[in-house]
């Protein structure tokens, strides 16, 4: 780091100040409030019989707030779009893993996938659900990457598209078939609504699984078609 | 003090001293993980503040939290990529310490 001359000095000691006033400021607000507030759990517990499911937060992500959460996997695949839009990169060094790492990776994607579905599973009636399971299945898959597997290229096409789209078209044909049916947009009626979010988290779970890993490789897997393309550019 | 006064004042830490790093640091690296830190500490501010009830803490703030990091993770990404970005296209993963002319 270079050294500091007197202007940044000055200006870091003013930054400080005027950051502890707002540190301060901020826990002031934080310490007036009230010690007791029930918030929206009230009414979270007395609606949570036509939820479908008994845990709570899961009723709040999957029911009561579904736009939510509809929005947010719109928000993952559009992240997903935005990092493959911007092109490939330059090539990565890659190494041949260890055998530590192989033969850990072979023993835990296996664990990872059943914790996973667990999660996925338990969501209903206790802390769980697609969100967790969809981060234990992302992290089986950054597991993978590092150990040097690649997918297959009968995966990358279609198939891995449809994987990405799976959890918000799911989600979203939940919610027309519902509308059709003839209750509102996303409200799921009670006989049927625990069978509804178990489906829509399963879907989810897969998708945000792949979209987290297919975040972390980072770019746009190139397909049996695409590596024509490459080599044209390539050669520009 | 109860605890979770504690965790909540810890939050405001955290986001305070995100912010700090995220105006001093020109490496972009260090300005992302600033903004994570920022997150980290509304986060735990968030999830604090719910467990002021009688008996099991408020499910609406963990809802929103669980929505918030996996919106920030894709964000993230987003930045680390276009980060990788700017320096295969100019060398450059630091933003200029002087204003340019």
């Amino acid at each position: 780091m270079t050294k500091l001359n007197n202007k940044q000095r000055l200006f870091r000691l003013l930054l400080l100040v005027l950051l502890s006033v707002l540190a301060a400021g901020l826990g002031y607000a934080v310490l007036k409030l009230p010690l007791q507030a029930p918030g929206l759990s009230t009414r979270v517990t007395e609606n949570l019989v036509v939820s479908g499911v008994s845990n709570p937060v899961t009723a709040v992500l999957l029911n009561f707030r579904g736009y939510d959460t509809l929005l947010e996997m719109a928000v993952l695949l559009l992240a997903l779009l935005a990092v493959w839009s911007l092109g490939s990169q330059s090539e990565r060094r890659e190494s041949a893993p260890g055998a530590v790492l192989d033969m850990l990776s072979r023993l835990l994607i296996p664990l990872f996938i059943m914790v996973s579905g667990y999660l996925l599973w338990v969501g209903a009636h206790a802390p769980g659900g697609a969100f967790q399971a969809g981060s234990v299945l992302a992290a089986a898959g950054v597991l993978l990457l590092l150990a040097g597997w690649r997918p297959g290229v009968w995966f990358v096409g279609l198939p891995l598209r449809i994987t990405l789209v799976l959890g918000l078209a799911m989600f979203v044909a939940v919610a027309v078939a519902v509308q059709l049916a003839g209750w509102r947009l996303l409200e799921f009626p009670l006989p049927v609504a625990g069978t509804l979010i178990l489906l829509i988290e399963a879907a989810a779970t897969l998708s945000i699984g792949i979209t987290l890993a297919a975040l972390f490789f980072g770019h746009r897997p190139q397909t049996g078609q695409d590596s024509g393309s490459q080599t044209e550019q390539g050669e520009k | 003090m109860s605890s979770v006064f504690f965790y909540a004042l810890t939050g405001v830490g955290l986001f305070t001293l995100g912010l700090y790093a995220l105006i001093v640091y020109t490496h972009l690296l260090r300005k992302i993980l600033a903004i994570n830190v920022m997150g980290s500490g509304i986060f735990l501010l968030l999830v604090s503040l719910a467990a002021r009830t009688r008996g099991a803490p408020d499910p609406v703030p963990h809802a929103m939290v669980i929505t918030g990091i996996v919106v920030a993770i894709s964000a993230t990404a987003l930045a680390l990529v276009l980060m990788l970005r700017l320096r295969e296209a100019s060398d450059r993963v630091e933003l200029p310490e002087e204003p340019m002319e």
